[in-house]
């Protein structure tokens, strides 16, 4: 006896592309049976292993469901029709071991992965799960970024604000030259994109604030800090002791470099290896101080390995242990670092219990120095045409003077200065300049200290000059 | 999949209304050679009378029904699902597999503290042995999609 079978949208692949079809049969189960004849591909999405149907298959006959019937062994007759109808159901991951799958074309990529027992497709699979944030797309970020994507890590979350500019690319090696002026948010997720497209990026085009943190580090499941100032790196810290989540620390000074594991659970934080940052110009920044290119290379690699140890559960982690790293020397060694229990943010009794104002802890508002005089490149220029007497002096590296200088500057470097005062003439207009007016402060305020009356900050320093006056100046 | 940026909305807004329960849905649209999203109709979430809801959705075969007659009336099909997973990635977990119809499309986000955040999707591999991911071009409004670009589909960031 034919009956019409009315095939949902889901199965019609496996049913010759039909909609409806006809089949014979005394019962359900006889219609069915001979469906299933005629298209054995069905077969599994229709039926468990042990041949009932399967759970979320609903057939109705005449808009009756069976199980309100007599279930397959209801009759059916000519002109009936038959309707199969899915339920739709799932649920999210519930555990931790329940993990996505990997598609054919993933598991030929990470095949020297998958060879290793020690990763394996449970730890890759663990990869892809695994949502990573980088604070910074500059010297740690690239290669951290890089290697990241590459060993599949399922989601990366970028955090930048900048644009990319010639001096990055010495070290930035997620930037191309074709991306200078553009954002590094772009660019690095144009790379990134390319590089593994299985991976997801996700960027955030801000500056990492107490406002936001809390919300963007929230979303993810660790951090890897690749910040170049030290208000940020106690906002990433104390953000990620508050959340709980592991901080994958590193950081780059000129020819060393340092990298740890902070803000694990029994593990020490950042503050309790530095309490406080440094009193402001302490330590110089890359732009002031300039940074050795492949450096950000080794310690933003290690910073990629430890997250992805961390991720795979594998290994020995940096945890309560600080690398540091000498490239001059070639040589590592480490510090044991124990968790501190008086740590103001991670101890047993933290005074501090929320986000504050990061730039005022490291002192870096407006102080008495900030607000000292100030002369532009503009006003110099003219002064310098009117004003004989006025003394240029220029606190930078001699190495820096070899590239350019102002003419009629007098270099003193800023560590030579104390004991140079007396080159000095008390009475004279005195103008400090550096590289963009950092460090020349420092040396205005020495020299302010020493009982000099007269004397301006650069503001912007040579590389002003170099951008406003003299265009035939390099700017580095 | 190809998914109009007005419908991504109203599922982005649908399923952070349900926040922190799981919300889902039907994808109507037509299948011409790509899946051609045209719109989403928001479903009873049936596991909410047993509570289960915060982990699980089902949509039970009379609003399936409904639904697709409702579809063909407007020369569509039911072409897929969505659901959200609150607070967890939206990859598919072992119990969708095992739940999961051939040839839908699975389109999955995740909510995490309230906020629509990653989409993405997938399809049942013919073995029923996993999801294979699918691309998404989110087509923007007034302008019709172009080519699909893998990945096109992220719609993660909260600054775009």
């Amino acid at each position: 006896m034919t009956v019409t079978i009315h095939i949902p949208t889901p199965l019609r692949p496996y049913a010759g592309g039909r909609d409806t079809l006809a089949s014979e049969g005394r019962t359900v189960r006889d219609v069915l049976d001979h469906l299933l004849g005629e298209h054995a591909q069905l077969r599994p999405h229709l039926r468990q292993d042990d041949g009932r149907l399967r759970s979320f298959v609903n057939v109705f006959v005449n808009d009756r469901d069976i199980r309100d019937l007599d279930d397959e062994a209801t009759p059916v007759g000519p002109g009936d029709e038959i309707s199969i109808i899915p339920s739709i159901a799932g649920g999210a991951t519930t555990t931790a071991t329940e993990l996505p799958e990997l598609s054919h074309e993933e598991i030929l990529r990470y095949s020297r992965h998958l060879l290793l027992p020690e990763v394996g497709p449970q730890g890759q699979r663990r990869l892809k799960a695994a949502r990573v944030l980088l604070v910074g797309a500059g010297g740690l970020g690239s290669p951290a970024s890089l290697y990241l994507a590459a060993a599949g890590v399922g989601t990366l979350g970028l955090v930048d604000f900048d644009v990319v500019e010639e001096t990055n690319l010495q070290r930035q090696i997620v930037h191309g030259t074709a991306a200078v002026g553009r954002s590094k948010l772009e660019s690095a997720e144009a790379r990134l994109r390319d590089l593994n497209p299985y991976t997801h990026i996700e960027t955030f085009g801000t500056r990492l604030t107490s406002a936001n943190a809390l919300e963007i580090l929230g979303g993810f499941d660790l951090v890897v800090d690749g910040t170049d100032n030290f208000p940020t790196r106690y906002l990433v810290n104390d953000a990620c002791v508050f959340l709980g989540k592991p901080n994958v620390y590193g950081s780059i000074f000129r020819f060393e470099g340092q990298a740890s594991v902070f803000a694990t659970p029994a593990g020490p934080c950042y503050r309790c290896l530095f309490r406080e940052p440094p009193p402001p110009g302490l330590v110089p920044s890359c732009a002031e101080g300039g940074v050795f290119g492949v450096l950000p290379g080794i310690i933003g690699s290690v910073q990629a390995l430890e997250a992805i140890k961390l991720i795979l559960g594998r290994g020995d982690t940096l945890v309560g242990r600080l690398l540091l790293f000498d490239a001059l020397k070639l040589r590592f060694r480490e510090l044991k670092l124990r968790k501190d229990p008086q740590c103001s943010v991670c101890g047993a009794h933290p005074t501090v219990t929320q986000l504050i104002d990061y730039e005022a802890f490291c002192g870096l508002v407006a102080s008495p120095a900030r607000a000292a005089p100030e002369i532009t490149v503009q006003e110099l220029a003219q002064e310098l045409r009117e004003n004989p007497k006025l003394v240029l002096v220029d606190v930078r590296e001699p190495h820096e003077w070899e590239i350019c200088h102002i003419e009629g500057a007098r270099l003193v470097p800023l560590g030579a200065l104390p004991a140079r005062l007396s080159e000095l003439d008390g009475h004279q207009e005195i103008v400090t300049q550096c590289h963009s007016g950092q460090r020349s402060l420092r040396a205005l305020e020495i020299l302010r200290a020493a009982g000099f009356p007269h004397v301006r900050n650069l503001r912007g320093g040579i590389a002003a000059w170099a951008a406003e006056i003299d265009p035939t100046m390099p700017s580095y | 999949m190809i998914l109009p940026a007005s419908v991504l909305d109203a599922i982005r807004r649908r399923l952070e209304a349900a926040y922190p329960d799981e919300a889902c849905g039907l994808l109507l649209g037509v299948v011409d050679g790509e899946v051609r999203v045209v719109d989403q109709l928001g479903v009873a979430n049936r596991r909410a009378a047993d509570g289960a809801a915060a982990r699980r959705y089902l949509i039970g075969p009379a609003d399936v029904r409904d639904a697709t007659r409702a579809a063909a009336a407007r020369g569509l099909d039911v072409v897929g699902v969505y659901h959200s997973h609150p607070d967890v990635p939206p990859h598919p977990s072992p119990y969708d597999r095992e739940l999961a119809w051939p040839s839908f499309e699975y389109l999955i986000v995740s909510v995490r503290v309230g906020r629509a955040d990653e989409v993405r999707a997938w399809r049942l591999r013919d073995d029923r042995t996993g999801f294979d991911e699918r691309p998404v071009m989110i087509a923007p409004p007034g302008r019709p999609a172009a080519r699909s670009r893998r990945g096109s589909g992220r719609t993660g960031s909260p600054t775009g």
